[in-house]
């Protein structure tokens, strides 16, 4: 189908952005890359009056390790730069991120899609979400009242629901710290789709030995949720088998068209003992 | 860029580098690259499957990458270098001999289509991927045209044709570094 008529307006620099959303209220809507947004247009599911074009604020395509250790990547920086970084831009300890890339859609999806796109539209199974939530990221918000670092623990509301504010864009996602011994993987039925249940964890890794870790899923709720039963198994120095099989009795996924609340379970019991495996062999 | 021409709420003037030519285009906001590339440009070879980004017929290089035309509004393009499947025989540019690329050869020698409707975009993924990933691996091909669907090859064929045209590209490099290396 064709999208319903709408206003476009194209961005010259993110105050400009921000004013214009205040402005036009609930009736508009930020575009970057499209890749959900333009779909869900032509199916006519979304209908905004004005579009808020922001692909022109170049200084929001980058990404690079700061000072700090942090890996700061901004929200107009696509799937596919993130993919093909150069190890020396990307870091050390930041290659759970590159890799986790391959899982989200296709080649020509990954080349327009960007971060800030994925992570506002808040897909509960989108990758980029689990990994803000796992390695604990903060979300850098611009809006007319200024600019607010909001943790990923506290962005995602619900099902493509966010903390942001009608006229606050994404400008920048920031991973605090290195996660060398961090792995994500999922199960589609057909590669490119959305998963059913996507896994993801953390190792604290000393010499060798496990500490602890934190542990994410994606697909069995509205959000990605972290699932701490699992997480102090790993603390207790329990295995990556049982570490997931407490995990998938620790949630109630849903039952749907993706598949049913038993047959998550059994994938979740499968992607975390397989995540905690590729995680530690990094 | 709201109302540049003057010309109402609704319209409004765009400037697209497509295949190495610019085109100025007054159009709506709503309108799609792919529908601007048929009917604005007459460029019907990028075709129209399911306008929502799932099936690929429509795709197109933007900046050399494949990218969903259904998936970008027209004045999204502004300023980008699109190429769609006119440019890669040698017709493309108008002027040519109308050769067809080592690409669309690798398709026809292999059997990589039936009806056709998807191979525009199988071409222009293959070439934007290739372009990028000259190294690219039968499994690393296989991976990639998951992008799109066919429903009458099976996509075995698809692969072999990719395949042959990446391993014929490799084997003329390394016969024109050889000779390089000779003079």
């Amino acid at each position: 189908m064709k999208p319903a008529p709408f206003r476009y307006h194209r961005a010259r620099d993110v105050e400009g952005a921000t004013a214009l959303l205040a402005e036009l209220s609930d009736e508009a809507k930020v575009i970057a890359g499209g890749q959900s947004l333009v779909a869900m247009m032509n199916f006519r599911l979304a209908r905004p009056g004005h579009l808020v074009d922001i692909t022109g604020l170049r200084e929001l395509d980058h990404l690079g390790v700061g000072a700090d250790g942090g890996l700061r990547i901004g929200a107009l920086t696509t799937h596919h730069t993130v993919e093909t970084a150069p190890a020396d831009r990307l870091g050390a300890g930041f290659g759970v991120i590159r890799d986790a890339m391959r899982w989200i859609g296709h080649l020509p999806i990954r080349t327009r899609g960007t971060v800030g796109g994925s992570l506002a539209h808040a897909d509960a199974t989108a990758e980029w979400c689990l990994l803000a939530l796992l390695l604990d990221a903060e979300l850098v918000a611009h809006g007319p009242r200024g600019r607010r670092h909001i943790p990923a623990g506290e962005f995602f509301f619900g099902y493509y629901t966010t903390a942001l504010d009608p006229d606050e864009i994404l400008v920048e996602i920031v991973f605090p710290r290195p996660a060398p011994h961090a792995a994500l993987t999922e199960f589609a039925e057909r590669r490119g789709d959305f998963a059913i249940v996507s896994a993801a964890v953390d190792l604290a890794v000393d010499g060798g030995d496990i500490h602890g870790g934190r542990v994410a899923l994606g697909g069995v709720d509205a959000m990605p949720v972290r699932v701490p039963a699992a997480e102090a198994v790993l603390a207790d120095g329990g295995s990556f088998r049982d570490c997931a099989e407490v995990a998938a009795s620790a949630v109630d996924p849903p039952s749907d068209g993706g598949g049913s609340a038993d047959y998550r379970k059994h994938l979740i019991r499968n992607l975390i003992e397989r995540a905690c495996e590729e995680a530690m062999s990094r | 860029m709201n109302d540049t021409t003057g010309l109402g709420d609704d319209v409004q003037l765009i400037t697209l580098d497509v295949n190495g030519t610019s085109h100025e285009v007054i159009t709506a906001p709503r309108r799609t690259l792919v529908d601007v590339l048929r009917h604005d440009l007459g460029l019907t070879g990028t075709h129209v499957g399911c306008e929502h980004g799932i099936c690929g017929a429509c795709t197109v290089l933007v900046d050399g990458l494949p990218a969903r035309a259904c998936l970008m509004f027209a004045a999204q393009a502004e300023g980008a270098r699109i190429a769609t499947v006119e440019s890669l025989a040698d017709s493309g540019t108008g002027t040519g001999t109308g050769e067809l690329s080592d690409l669309q050869r690798a398709f026809t020698a292999h059997h990589g289509l039936q009806c056709g409707f998807c191979t525009p975009g199988f071409l222009m993924l293959a070439q934007g991927f290739l372009a990028e990933r000259p190294e690219a691996t039968k499994e690393d091909i296989r991976e990639v045209v998951a992008a799109n669907l066919c429903r009458c090859t099976g996509y075995q064929t698809i692969v072999e044709a990719i395949d042959a045209c990446a391993t014929a590209r490799r084997s003329q490099r390394a016969a024109g570094a050889e000779e390089d290396s000779c003079n």
